[in-house]
């Protein structure tokens, strides 16, 4: 049934946002996945925003067990999942109650009615229920019997419990859904295939029910609202899609190669930074040693020790994990160990919201550590640059021996988007900095004159033998010593060499205006949401006075900063925490004003919010 | 550099220039002697020798060793150690820790280190005691030891060291006095021939916070009456005379004399470390009178790193991945022309 209330007129559209939601265990993870990486073969650019609660199976039907998987497919650049939804299926009251307030007016919502049942709607904190009472009249609803149809689809398919029918009714939205936006259902069938590959009973009633509810679709001439139908014009070159976490694991795999060093990950699981180890585990054909350990002390204990005897080491965490290593951090700071310690950031303080995204930790990054212990601090900022961030965290931590924190967060890593796929021999070179050879002015200190990094002489080399460990060292023999002008020395050096790092890393640049009226500046996994805003901004509203730059190395930042921030009347600081990057630019560059925009809601900037704000700043 | 003969060390060799810092007097000098006395025995270069150590006396340990070494964090060795290892199981890796570091701060990496069975070596230097931080009761002090922070005595029941390890799976347990440097030397060089996590405890008198508090067992007049040395293979038989040993009396040990009730040696329970069932070795680690040292556990078990390692060549074998471009261009890709 169709309400024809919103007459429709379709257009097309360079970029369309549907959403999918439903219980926990209703399989909209799946259903979205399917959905954008169909529309990446086809040749959109996608980016994905999953929206999950942190119960695995929260109760059936309540408010906060609701689980949504968003995607923006476009026939242009899309550099987020967006904002407003175009289309939005709900699979049961719950969903649709959480989730109308995203949808534009007019633009469809796609039930299963089978779901509203008094229970669901009560559970959903509805008092009447939503398709009878006109509340949604001004959209365009399109109510469909989804339990019952998938039921009906599979009653000739044997050996289906009633559990396993009733789950596969997500293929049947997707089904609908593949239809009204001209999607092809091969890639999805291929994928039960191999899915499946030892059930032809649920590879036969994916199918089926995907097929149903296409050929539903296709007998109610079912059109979008919008739709978009040619593909984006992207770079040349070989392309997947890929996650952020995903990404990030595979940066080191890639660096581990490109170094001549086997990878070594020591990690304990925790939200949402457990991909990366799940990815790793995978790869023991390339040698990688993804050690799962008992705590997330030991997991960074283990890569120090790994590092020690000559491995590429990383840990991977999210911040409880982070403030957990922070003792042991410290101590590889000291040891002048190379180390990347990966933090997936999520919603804080302590357990905080364990599935949601923030950027709140950047403060424990930079100084979440006892004693005088800077550490290089850099930030990855879309799901695809995960990859190349990481690869620098490795370059860094081997080539200037001292440990890497690598700032990702739930968004990006659970996001994903089209990856051009890079091959190792093009990326640049990794130089680890290991003695070979005994020499009898070897000092395990000695220090590069450039970098300061200093030797990585490792177990097993004839002559090195040496001892390090957390007590403050003599500046060259590494002994131990407590003399207070060597103390203040070493420190010194030990700031020092994060510093001229900067001497290595790229300048910042701006998009869009170069000099003008307002800078907006971010960091980190927000990329996406500010560059759209400005560039909506820019470039379909007229404004020419904004321009837009955005950090990814924040310890040490980029040489030229200071000057950057010259260029423009107004600075303002957009970030998912309480003010924390513009903190720390007040500490560095004193003689400016930060304005800040924060969110602090466990979610991504929303386009519009931004736009609004930036328009108040230079109408 | 692999060389083809074999080279010959003496203690010297793993003397490091570093002046030793403990207290006059500290069972810590035996153990380091034992340990720079045992290494030209292991056959082992002495750049392939990894001490790694925690917080306290003991973990000044690494310094004084002419090895590679890392003096870390509290609690933390195991959980470093382990990395060593898996990084490069050729190595030969040493974790020097005491009652506190391992059985308080460290507490979960010790047992986790355990029940993994990695090729470790772990000395355990037991003193009852806090020496660093100057005194207090420790997981292994007595219950009502006066201590600085325990002054009207500990109300906290200890561990026994070796019954915590057994628990949590140890394949390797020896148990040893801290005055008997030959015994310590030849017990290091069994924990390092010995496949899998090998946990060596030392009874180390501290001589400024508590002193002589394993007197009644270790002193020379009275060792052999109040320990019992096991010997794989041996009878468990003791005393000066020689003339105790034990036996299994329903289910507990029981002293008995030989010659007294018809007792003859050939009653006496023969030690067993090879044994899988590490019931009879509870029994033993926790047995007050006689106090058991020697061998009491060496189960000969697969390895971790024998685990992975097979997996590893299973995975490479069946795989179609020789480098990373191989696999970020499998599966789903397409072409933007």
């Amino acid at each position: 049934m169709i309400s024809d209330k919103v007459k429709l007129q379709p257009e097309v559209v360079e970029a369309v946002v549907i959403r999918f939601v439903g219980d926990s265990g209703d399989g909209m993870q799946l259903t979205g996945t399917q959905f954008s990486d169909t529309s990446a073969m086809f040749g959109n650019d996608i980016a994905t925003f999953p929206n999950y609660p942190s119960e695995i199976r929260a109760p059936q039907g309540s408010l906060y067990g609701v689980s949504g998987f968003q995607v923006h497919i476009g026939s242009v650049e899309v550099s987020t999942p967006g904002d407003n939804l175009d289309l939005l299926v709900a699979m049961n009251p719950a969903g649709l109650k959480t989730n109308l307030h995203a949808l534009k007016p007019g633009h469809t919502i796609i039930v299963d009615t089978n779901s509203f049942s008094k229970k669901n709607l009560e559970k959903a904190l509805y008092e009447t229920n939503p398709l009878e009472d006109n509340s949604l009249e001004n959209y365009r609803v399109i109510q469909v019997d989804m339990t019952s149809l998938t039921k009906e689809a599979l009653k000739d398919v044997d050996g289906l419990d009633n559990k396993s029918i009733t789950r596969s009714k997500n293929m049947f939205a997707l089904g609908m859904v593949y239809w009204m936006y001209g999607r092809s259902r091969d890639y999805t069938i291929d994928f039960f295939n191999k899915k499946f590959k030892s059930k032809p009973n649920l590879i036969e009633a994916n199918t089926k029910v995907l097929n149903a509810g296409y050929f539903f679709a296709e007998t109610l001439e079912l059109i979008p609202n919008s739709y978009t139908i040619s593909p984006a014009k992207m770079r040349p070159g070989t392309y997947r899609i890929i996650m952020g976490n995903t990404a990030t694991a595979w940066g080191f795999l890639a660096a581990a190669e490109k170094s001549g060093l086997e990878l070594f990950l020591g990690s304990y699981p925790i939200t949402p930074a457990t991909d990366i180890l799940h990815e790793l585990v995978k790869h023991k054909h390339f040698g990688v040693k993804a050690f799962q350990a008992e705590d997330e002390i030991a997991g960074i204990a283990s890569a120090i020790g790994a590092s020690f005897a000559g491995d590429l080491a990383i840990t991977t965490t999210s911040g409880p994990g982070l403030a957990l290593k922070g003792e042991a951090l410290g101590l590889a700071m000291i040891m002048e160990l190379p180390l990347v310690v990966v933090n997936v950031q999520r919603g804080g303080p302590s357990t905080g919201l364990p599935t949601k995204t923030e950027q709140s930790d950047l403060l424990q990054a930079m100084y979440g550590r006892n004693g005088e212990s800077p550490v290089i601090v850099i930030a990855a900022s879309t799901p695809a640059n995960c990859f190349e961030y990481a690869y620098e965290a490795a370059k860094l931590t081997l080539e200037h021996m001292t440990p890497v924190i690598l700032l990702t967060d739930g968004y990006i890593a659970n996001g994903s988007a089209p990856w051009k796929i890079k091959s190792v021999d093009d990326l640049g070179e990794i130089h680890p900095r290991i003695s070979k050879n005994a020499s009898e002015n070897w000092h395990p200190y000695d220090r590069d004159e450039k970098t300061l990094a200093r030797n990585w002489a490792i177990p097993g080399t004839e002559g090195l033998e040496h001892r390090i460990g957390g007590l403050e060292k003599d500046s060259i023999t590494g002994n131990v010593s407590q003399a207070p002008k060597n103390h203040e020395k070493m420190t010194k050096i030990r700031a020092e060499k994060i510093k001229r790092v900067q001497n290595y890393i790229p300048e910042i640049k701006t998009e869009f205006a170069e000099t003008g009226d307002l800078l907006v500046i971010g960091w980190g996994g927000t990329y996406g949401s500010l560059h759209s805003a400005v560039k909506q901004i820019s470039e379909e509203e007229g404004y020419k006075n904004i321009g837009f730059a955005h950090f990814n190395y924040i310890n040490p930042l980029p040489k030229n900063t200071g000057e950057l921030l010259t260029k423009f009347k107004k600075i303002i600081v957009c970030e998912l925490n309480n003010g924390q990057f513009a903190k720390i630019l007040k500490i560095n560059y004193s003689g400016f004003e930060f304005l800040q925009f924060n969110k602090i809601q466990g979610l991504p900037f929303g386009n519009n919010e931004l736009i609004e704000e930036f328009k108040k700043l230079v109408d | 550099m692999e060389t083809t003969t074999e080279q010959k060390y003496t203690f010297k060799d793993f003397t490091s220039d570093q002046e030793v810092r403990w207290c006059p007097g500290c069972d810590d000098y035996v153990i380091l002697r034992s340990m720079q006395k045992a290494l030209p025995d292991m056959g082992v270069k002495r750049e392939d020798v990894v001490f790694i150590s925690g917080i306290g006396c003991s973990s000044r340990f690494p310094y004084y060793m002419n090895t590679y070494g890392m003096h870390t964090i509290h609690g933390r060795a195991p959980g470093i150690a382990s990395g060593v290892k898996l990084a490069n199981p050729k190595l030969s890796v040493w974790v020097m820790t005491g009652d506190g570091d391992s059985m308080a701060i460290g507490g979960n990496h010790f047992i986790h280190v355990l029940r993994r069975n990695i090729d470790l070596n772990i000395v355990l230097f037991n003193n009852e005691i806090y020496g660093l931080t100057k005194g207090q009761f420790s997981p292994t002090s007595l219950v009502g030891q006066k201590t600085k922070s325990s002054p009207y005595g500990n109300t906290q029941p200890p561990f026994i060291p070796g019954e915590l390890a057994l628990g949590a799976g140890a394949r390797f347990f020896a148990r040893i006095g801290g005055n008997v440097p030959k015994d310590i030397t030849q017990i290091l060089v069994e924990a390092h021939q010995f496949k899998g996590t090998s946990l060596v405890e030392v009874l180390q008198n501290c001589v400024i916070f508590n002193d002589g508090c394993f007197n009644n067992i270790t002193n020379k007049d009275v060792k052999e009456d109040k320990q019992i040395y096991l010997e794989h293979g041996m009878p468990m038989i003791f005393g000066k005379n020689r003339d105790k040993g034990l036996v299994l009396n329903k289910l507990k040990l029981e002293v008995v004399t030989i010659g007294e009730n018809g007792i003859t040696q050939e009653d006496l329970l023969v030690h067993d470390a090879k044994e899988k069932d590490p019931t009879l070795h509870q029994m033993l680690v926790r047995l007050e009178y006689p106090v058991a040292t020697g061998i009491i556990r060496s189960f000969d078990d697969i390895t971790f790193e024998e685990r992975e390692d097979a997996l590893t060549k299973q995975v490479k074998a069946n795989s179609k991945f020789k480098k990373t471009d191989d696999l970020f261009f499998s599966g789903e890709t397409y072409t933007v022309k």
